[in-house]
This record gives C-alpha cells, sequence and structure tokens, in this order.
C-alpha cells in the first residue's frame, strides 16, 4: 500500500472485499461470530439456532451493547470507565425509587401512564449528571479516569445500596416493563413495517453516499458493488426480523389476553413476538450514535483527540469540555441500560449491573476499540457484546461448569486483542 | 525590500515566561512586517518554539504584551489565535494521525452541512482543490495520515495553514523532515506568500536556509534575545557567533 501515493503505480488487483468496501476487520468479527454461534449449534443438537434462542440472546445483550456504543467513545478518547455497572445500579435505584415511591407519594397512582416516563426522565437526569461529574474531575481536574470510575465503581454501588436500603424493588410499572424485552415487542406486522422501513433507509443511505461521491467527482465503487450491498442489508435485516417473527408467544399467554379481552382464542391461532422495543432502542442507540461518531464536530473530536490530544487542543479543541461530554454521554446510555436491565428483571436488585464495567470494557475492545486511543466503532461494540453474551449463553447450554466459563470468557478476550494486534502489524494499519 | 515603516503585523513586546523557576523566554522584544519573514534562530533550549507558542496560543505569557496590527491581542488559546489570523505549522506538525488528509486540514474548523452535520464530501473535495497547487502528486486522500510520508504529512500541515487565509503564518521548522526537493517546495511557497504580503515567522536551525528565506533574523540564547539582523547585512559566520558565542556582530553593535 506504501506505493499506492506514486503517481503512476499500478493499482493492485482489489479484492472482492475491497471493491465492495467491506472492512475486513468487521468480516473478521462477523466470521468469529459465526463461528461460536455454528458451534454451540451442533453441541446443543441444534438448540442454539432456534428463534427462541436468539430471541433471547438479543434481549440479554441489549443492556451491555448500550453502554459498549458509550464506552468506545471513552476508549477512544484515551480514557477508561470502570463505573459503569455501578452507575447502572445508582440509575436503576432512582428510576425504581421514583416509580415506586416518590410518584406515589405526589398523588400519581399506580398505573397512572406519567409515571413511566418521569422515572424514565429521572433516571437519564441522573446518569447524565454523575457522568458528566465525573468527566469533571477527569476533563478539568486532571484526575486520570482510571482513578475516578474506580473510586465511582465503590461510591455508586453502595449510594445505590443506600438509597433503596439494600431492598428489591418491584414490581415495576407496566408500562415502564414495555422495554424490558419479552414483555414488550412489536408483533409480526410491525417488525415487518420496522424491517421495510430499514431496508428503505439503507438503500438510500448507499445511494445518497454514492451520489455524494459522484457529485464531487470522486471515484466510487462499481454500480454491481453497491447493489450486492444493498442486497446484503436487505437479506440481513428481514432475516433478523423473520427470526424473531418465528418465535411464538406460547399458547397459554395468548389465552389469557383473549381472556383478558373477553374473547376465546381461535384454534390453531398462533402469534410470533417480533422485534422487542428493547432491541428497536438499541438500534436507535447504535444509529444516533454512529451518526454523532461519523457525521458531527463532536464525533470528530472525540476520535481527533485519541489519535493525537496535543494536535486537537492547538487545534482549538477544548479537549476539557469534551471529556466532560464523553463521561455524560456513557453516564446516560449507563442509565438506559439501566432501564432495559430493570425492566427485564421487573424490579430493581441491589446487584443488578455486578461486574457489567468488565462485560462492556471487554465488548468495546473484542469490537477492535484500541485501548491507545483514536480507533473503535459502534457497530464493532456491539458484534463484541453479541459475540460475548453468545459465548457466555452458549456455554451455560452445553453445560460447561460455571469457572469454566468465566476462564474462556477471559481467555478469549485476551485472545482477541492478540489477533487484533497480529492483523494490524500484518496489513500495516496503526 | 520590506516597507518597515508602517504599522508592524505583529509586534512582541517584553515577552516573559518561565517554567518551574526556569526563565525559558526572558524579555524577548520582536515584531514583524507584512511581506516579510523573519527567521529566529538560536540553540535547542534557546526559546525559539516557546516564544513562538506565545504568539499562537499554546502557552500564555507570564508578562509582556502581543499587538496585532498595532491593536493590543489576547490570545489566551490556539482558538484565539486563529481569530487574528494567525496561523501555525508546529515542528511535530500536530496532525491526528488517525483521521485522514481532509478531516486533519479542517479539524476544529470543519465544514457542515445545512443540519449541522460535517460535510466530508465537500471537505475532501476542498482539500483535493488545495493539494493540486501545494502537492500535485498526493493521491492518499482516504487514508490516515500515518500512513502518508514525512513529506506528504508536512504538506497536510502546511495545507492547514494557508487554507485558512492566514495573514500571520508561524513555521516552527518546516523543513526538518524533507527531504532536498520538498525543501525546495517549502522554499517557493515561502517566497509566494511573503509576495501576497503574509508576514511569516520562520524557526530554523539552518543558518543557510535563513539567509536565503529571510528577510531578518532573530537570534536567541538562553532565553534571551541576541540581537535582531538584516540577514543581507551579515555573514552565516557572523550568525553563527551570534547563536554559539550570543554576541552581536562589531559592525552592527553600534
Amino acid at each position: 500500500m506504501a506505493e499506492a501515493s506514486a503517481p503512476r503505480a499500478r493499482a493492485p488487483r482489489k479484492s472482492i472485499f475491497e471493491t465492495l468496501g467491506i472492512d475486513t476487520r468487521l468480516l473478521g468479527m462477523v466470521g468469529a461470530f459465526v463461528v461460536v454461534c455454528v458451534m454451540f449449534n451442533i453441541l446443543t443438537d441444534g438448540r442454539f439456532l432456534t428463534p427462541r434462542n436468539i430471541f433471547n440472546l438479543t434481549i440479554q445483550t441489549v443492556s451491555v451493547a448500550i453502554m459498549a456504543t458509550g464506552m468506545v467513545f471513552v476508549i477512544v478518547t484515551r480514557h477508561i470507565d470502570l463505573s459503569v455497572g455501578s452507575l447502572l445500579a445508582t440509575c436503576s435505584a432512582m428510576m425504581a425509587i421514583t416509580q415506586t415511591n416518590i410518584l406515589p407519594g405526589l398523588g400519581l397512582d399506580f398505573g397512572n401512564p406519567l409515571i413511566a416516563p418521569v422515572a424514565i426522565v429521572v433516571g437519564l437526569l441522573t446518569g447524565a449528571a454523575i457522568g458528566a461529574f465525573q468527566g469533571y474531575i477527569i476533563g478539568y481536574l486532571a484526575v486520570p479516569a482510571f482513578i475516578v470510575t474506580l473510586g465511582g465503581l465503590l461510591v455508586w454501588r453502595n449510594v445505590a445500596w443506600y438509597l433503596t436500603s439494600g431492598q428489591t424493588i418491584g414490581p415495576l410499572d407496566e408500562t415502564y416493563q414495555l422495554l424490558g424485552g419479552i414483555s414488550g415487542t412489536m408483533g409480526e406486522t410491525g417488525s415487518w413495517i420496522l424491517g421495510a422501513v430499514a431496508v428503505i433507509v439503507a438503500c438510500i443511505a448507499i445511494w445518497s453516499a454514492r451520489r455524494a461521491r459522484i457529485a464531487h467527482e470522486f471515484p466510487v465503487k462499481p454500480v454491481w458493488a453497491e447493489v450486492a450491498l444493498m442486497a446484503v442489508s436487505a437479506v440481513l435485516i428481514l432475516g433478523f426480523v423473520a427470526v424473531l417473527n418465528a418465535y411464538d408467544v406460547p399458547g397459554r399467554v395468548l389465552a389469557r389476553e383473549f381472556e383478558a379481552a373477553g374473547t376465546t382464542m381461535p384454534e390453531g391461532y398462533t402469534q410470533g413476538y417480533g422485534v422487542p422495543y428493547s432491541v428497536l432502542l438499541l438500534i436507535a442507540v447504535a444509529v444516533a450514535m454512529t451518526v454523532v461518531a461519523r457525521r458531527t464536530r463532536l464525533g470528530r473530536y472525540i476520535f481527533a483527540t485519541g489519535g493525537n490530544p496535543d494536535a486537537a487542543e492547538l487545534s482549538g479543541i477544548n479537549t476539557r469540555l469534551l471529556t466532560v461530554k464523553v463521561f455524560a454521554i456513557m453516564g446516560t446510555l449507563c442509565a438506559l441500560a439501566a432501564l432495559v436491565a430493570s425492566a427485564r428483571l421487573s424490579f430493581h436488585s441491589n446487584d443488578i449491573g455486578t461486574l457489567d464495567e468488565l462485560r462492556v470494557i471487554a465488548a468495546a475492545v473484542i469490537g477492535g476499540t484500541a485501548l491507545a486511543g483514536g480507533m473503535g466503532t459502534i457497530y464493532g461494540a456491539i458484534l463484541g457484546a453479541l459475540i460475548m453474551q453468545s459465548l457466555q449463553s452458549g456455554m451455560a447450554m452445553v453445560g460447561v461448569d460455571a469457572p469454566f466459563q468465566n476462564i474462556v470468557v477471559g481467555g478469549v478476550l485476551v485472545l482477541a486483542v492478540l489477533v487484533d494486534i497480529v492483523y494490524r502489524k500484518r496489513t500495516g494499519a496503526k | 525590500m520590506v516597507d518597515r515603516s508602517g504599522t508592524p503585523l505583529v509586534e512582541m513586546r517584553d515577552i516573559s515566561i518561565s517554567f518551574g523557576g526556569i526563565k525559558a523566554v526572558d524579555h524577548v522584544s520582536v515584531d514583524l512586517f507584512p511581506g516579510e519573514v523573519v527567521g529566529l534562530l538560536g540553540h535547542n533550549g534557546a526559546g525559539k518554539s516557546t516564544l513562538i507558542k506565545c504568539l499562537s496560543g499554546a502557552y500564555r505569557q507570564d508578562s509582556g504584551e502581543i499587538f496585532v496590527n498595532g491593536k493590543k491581542a489576547d490570545i489566551q488559546t490556539p482558538r484565539d489565535a486563529r481569530t487574528y489570523n494567525i496561523e501555525t505549522i508546529y515542528q511535530t506538525l500536530a496532525l491526528a494521525d488517525n483521521l485522514d488528509a481532509a478531516s486533519n486540514l479542517f479539524l476544529g474548523r470543519e465544514l457542515t452541512t445545512a443540519l449541522g452535520f460535517v460535510d466530508d464530501a465537500a471537505m475532501e473535495a476542498e482539500t483535493r482543490r488545495i493539494f493540486k497547487r501545494l502537492n500535485p502528486n498526493f493521491r492518499k486522500f482516504a487514508a490516515p495520515v500515518s500512513s502518508l510520508s514525512g513529506g506528504q504529512r508536512q504538506s497536510v500541515a502546511i495545507a492547514r495553514a494557508v487554507y485558512f487565509e492566514a495573514k500571520i503564518l508561524v513555521m516552527d521548522e518546516p523543513t526538518a523532515a524533507l527531504g532536498p526537493q520538498e525543501t525546495q517546495m517549502v522554499a517557493e511557497l515561502i517566497q509566494e506568500l511573503k509576495k501576497q504580503g503574509l508576514g511569516i515567522f520562520l524557526i530554523d536551525h539552518d543558518v543557510h536556509q535563513v539567509k536565503r528565506l529571510c528577510d531578518r533574523a532573530a537570534v536567541m540564547k538562553n532565553g534571551e534575545l541576541v540581537g535582531v539582523v538584516e540577514v543581507d547585512k551579515v555573514s552565516t559566520d557572523d550568525l553563527l557567533g551570534m547563536i554559539i558565542a550570543g554576541k552581536t556582530p562589531e559592525h552592527l553593535a553600534a
């Protein structure tokens, strides 16, 4: 690649992936994920790749994946956040207390439609404020992020404990629980509509990017490559929807619903779950974070600061304020993750989010975020979270002893980073 | 000849800055006129870069004042310096290695679309346009600058400084990492910018180059200003004497 800048050097014959413009690293991760899935599917006699398990795997991943997208920004700016699991607990405690103690005390009865939104806003504000506070200490007072968030790990875990007196708080509001996963899904029709919209958006995005390059007379990929990319996106999106739709709601649950509505269930009636709202939330977070990373000044400054903090500062970027913003985003995402995690359990428990900081960091790192800063992708972190969760639940299904599960996960983390380092050395990428 | 009768473009008056008790710059005054190149000479650690960083906003002087076009300038941050049309090419180049040339060129001043998103296509187009002039062989617009050669990286840093219509340009050893051909390119660029009426501070180690490119040379030693001389009136030996011994040549000492 070094001589590509020479004026008349013949471009080496491009591989199909280069023509398609697909990141080979992404491909490697997808490959690893597929290998993990197929392996467990064989070991469990086909129980791993069933709609039911894929559905469960998806909703189990959401909480960690949401936080991992924020961890990408934190690690890209050469910081670390060890407090995310504890912060999740504090946010969860705040939201639980708000909906079960404070709001009913203010005259909003259980089941009032305002309870869930108010509780969620309280949680988000808590997360953002705590994140910004930690970011302030790191950015403006120059205490290393490792120390600040290590302190935060202890502080926020026990603030949560203090707030709830260590009690489990539940059941949580019904509307609130809709974001938990199985208790709130879009249904088959809604999911198909979502899938169709997603396919259209993906195609428009690919095509308008091409139009922009043509408008500025930049080289573009061949049309077949763009079309192939669109086709692959469409197959992936619709395939995902189809799988989630194929997981049927159990007959007794449906029967109960029909009873509640005062009718009886027709014979042979089935209904798929479809896309859970929590997954929709994760998709929204992923899209928003990717747009921030790639299309906004904030994102550009985050990556520039990670690549060369001095250069960023000399370019007039306020790197201190940037640190506050990055940690505030991380805190907000912890609150969203707390929402999903507690809604899935349907109560707040004192140990919610324990060890999540390690899962989140591992997800970001497996997803290709470099601890040296300046490198990382949102989709990579989500894929990393998915790989971690697949390993964990796959081993549980196979019946691997608990200690071995963690031994394998720890080993995989180190191996993933090692493979990444070797890959970067080989390709000359930094 | 440079016309020095009007108001100086930049006047740094009595600048002092110290780090932990060591006086890095000790009551130094220099000025710069439109269309002039002033060379800053001195040993490593003489305080050249430190002095210039006060002008570019990277450091703040402990005492002393900076005037731009005769008006007192308050430069607290690099952003402030940019509002006075002061652009700096740092010795380290100050590039974010993980970003491509266009992102670096516009870092801190991104072009945005109507919706406030960064307009990468427009920035790449502008970058291609300016490189057609500066470095026509440059092709790697999409690659991170870490994969570029020293000269290519240098041209990114130079492009960044000249793109935004600087009035005052600070170049900290711009040719240190360059081969002869690229050094020549920088020399030609300096002449061109000079013709456009820019004022340039050029920090350099090479006295021959300073004699060739500069109108005046300010020599520093141990944080103090040894003297400011017109390069046509001194020999390279005189300049070396100033740098090494800290003495102004006798025929100019009066």
